[in-house]
């Protein structure tokens, strides 16, 4: 899942320092998942902008809403009737839900209260870490199912670099070395061989560097009459 | 000395480049060996600046993946890393031997013949697979090594063993690592703060117990040097890598008995 984490509240309550009336918008997601943006967060967050507006002697109104997911716009429509008379639209979704807000609400003031970290797993309660960088193909099946391209603080396809010792990563001893991982793993599979092969450079045109990238399935687009979100 | 390497902004901090101050010493006389790393640039770059360097006279490439951005003066940059350092060897060997740019496409002009070089570090781990690595360099094309700083010779020693067993020191010629130390507290910090390092205790005892530090520093690297050269097999040649220390390489270079150099044509 995406990891998404709030932003300061001075960072968030300076966005809308002009505002009278906001919309808090929460989502069910990701977000809901790490603790950061569901139904819970968002009713702090507007009382927490509420109080720190009150005792600035400007009294804030919020309207707070959850939708299922803000990455889809038909979750996104149930907002029509809330969003009239505010002054702004605070989103409490990873980085798609204030664009999906603002892509349909063109007159309004969106803004993010999140930042959005990464994609990763829960670890243990409460602590979630990195696991994918989205690469756009996959090579997991070369390094024993851990991933190089984020585990990896140089992203090197064949590592483990010389600043690997017993068994951190050169730049935190608290950081697991992925290669060191990946060697351990595969010396269980029985497959070290496989790190004898020079793994050639990447095609990174399939990761960000390609401009923004979609994903098409024929069938289903093809049944479908639904408009394209902006 | 023969040759001499200048770095690629080492640790992460901005320096002038190698490029830029290898041909600064290439015009006083000196034989420069660039190092390259895969942090900052990515394949355009990277050949586009080895096709400068190799038109102004750089012969020697070191290459290597760079210490994370995180150490230096800029820890909030980004890093390239669009290729890493296997691959620079080997794509760099296809410059040369092939003719062709690193995405497969022809040269029309003057290739760039580098004689090209990779690291190896025997202090990183997993140990058993750092040789394993060397190799790998060595297939991807490397035709020199130059190693980490070594102090803890005994395990330098196993390293060069396996080498020796698979040949490796007759397919690619390996340089060893040493870095005389000014005093303890030099020591110290490389024993605990750099990563991919291994100072035993006794170095830091003799620097700290020490009347002159200097004068044992010195000493510890003669007699480092003299230990590589008498008893460890495989082994081509020495890199002197001063830290904040370069006037103390004559005495090193003469000291170990390795002068006066001898003359290549
Ligand atoms: S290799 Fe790419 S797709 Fe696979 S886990 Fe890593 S970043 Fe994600
Ligand atoms: S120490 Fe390991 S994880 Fe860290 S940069 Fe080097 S190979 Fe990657």
């Amino acid at each position: 899942m995406i990891i998404a984490e709030q932003k300061p509240i001075a960072e968030i309550a300076g966005y809308i320092e002009n505002c009278n009336k906001v919309l808090l918008v929460g989502c069910g997601g990701c977000v809901t998942v790490c603790l950061t943006g569901g139904e819970k967060e968002t009713g702090i967050l507007a009382s927490a902008l509420r109080i720190k507006r009150r005792l600035e002697g400007r009294p804030l109104e919020t309207v707070v809403c959850v939708v299922t997911r803000q990455c889809e716009p038909e979750y996104i429509d149930a907002l029509d009737s809330v969003v009239r008379d505010v002054d702004a639209i605070i989103s409490l979704a990873c980085g798609i839900g204030p664009q999906y807000l603002a892509g349909r609400y063109k007159d309004k003031y969106v803004v993010p209260a999140m930042n959005t970290r990464f994609a990763g797993g829960a670890k243990k309660h409460g602590v979630w870490e990195e696991y994918c960088g989205l690469c756009g193909d996959c090579v997991l099946s070369l390094t024993g199912g851990i991933c190089p391209v984020i585990r990896c603080a140089k992203s090197i396809l064949n590592g483990p670099c010389g600043g690997s010792q017993n068994g951190k990563c050169e730049i935190d001893r608290d950081v697991d070395c992925a290669w060191q991982l990946i060697h351990d793993r595969l010396k269980i599979l029985g497959r070290l061989d496989t790190l004898k092969e020079i793994v050639p450079p990447k095609d990174w045109s399939r990761s960000r560097d390609g401009g923004p990238r979609k994903m098409v399935i024929e069938e289903v687009r093809n049944g479908s009459n639904t408009e394209e979100a902006n | 000395m023969d040759a001499a390497n200048i770095t690629d902004c080492q640790t992460a901090v901005v320096r002038m480049s190698s490029i830029g101050a290898g041909i600064h010493i290439l015009r006083e006389g000196v034989e420069p060996v660039v190092q390259m790393t895969c942090r900052d640039r990515n394949r355009i770059a990277i050949q586009s600046d080895l096709l400068g360097a190799y038109s102004l006279g750089i012969r020697n490439l070191l290459c290597l993946s760079g210490d994370h951005q995180m150490f230096g003066n800029h820890p909030t940059a980004k890093n390239v890393y669009d290729v890493d350092s296997i691959q620079l060897i080997r794509l760099v060997r296809r410059m040369k031997d092939e003719k062709l740019f690193f995405s497969g496409e022809a040269f029309n002009g003057q290739e760039p013949r580098f004689f090209v070089g990779a690291v190896a570090n025997p202090f990183a781990d997993p140990f058993e697979y750092r040789v394993d690595r060397l190799e790998k360099k060595i297939n991807a094309g490397a035709e020199f090594i130059q190693t980490q700083t070594i102090y803890d010779l005994e395990r330098f020693t196993r390293f060069m063993e396996m080498c020796v067993a698979r040949g490796l020191h007759e397919r690619a010629y390996i340089l060893a690592g040493v870095t005389p130390l000014k005093s303890w507290r030099a020591a110290r910090f490389l024993q605990t703060s750099v990563p991919g390092m291994i100072v035993p205790d006794e170095i830091v005892r003799r620097l700290k117990s020490a009347e002159d530090p200097r004068e044992e520093g010195k000493n510890i690297c003669l007699e480092q040097i003299r230990y590589i050269k008498e008893k460890v097999k495989g082994v081509s040649g020495f890199h002197v890598i001063a830290i904040s220390w370069p006037e103390i390489v004559p005495d090193i270079v003469k000291g170990s008995g390795l002068y006066p150099r001898p003359v290549i044509d």
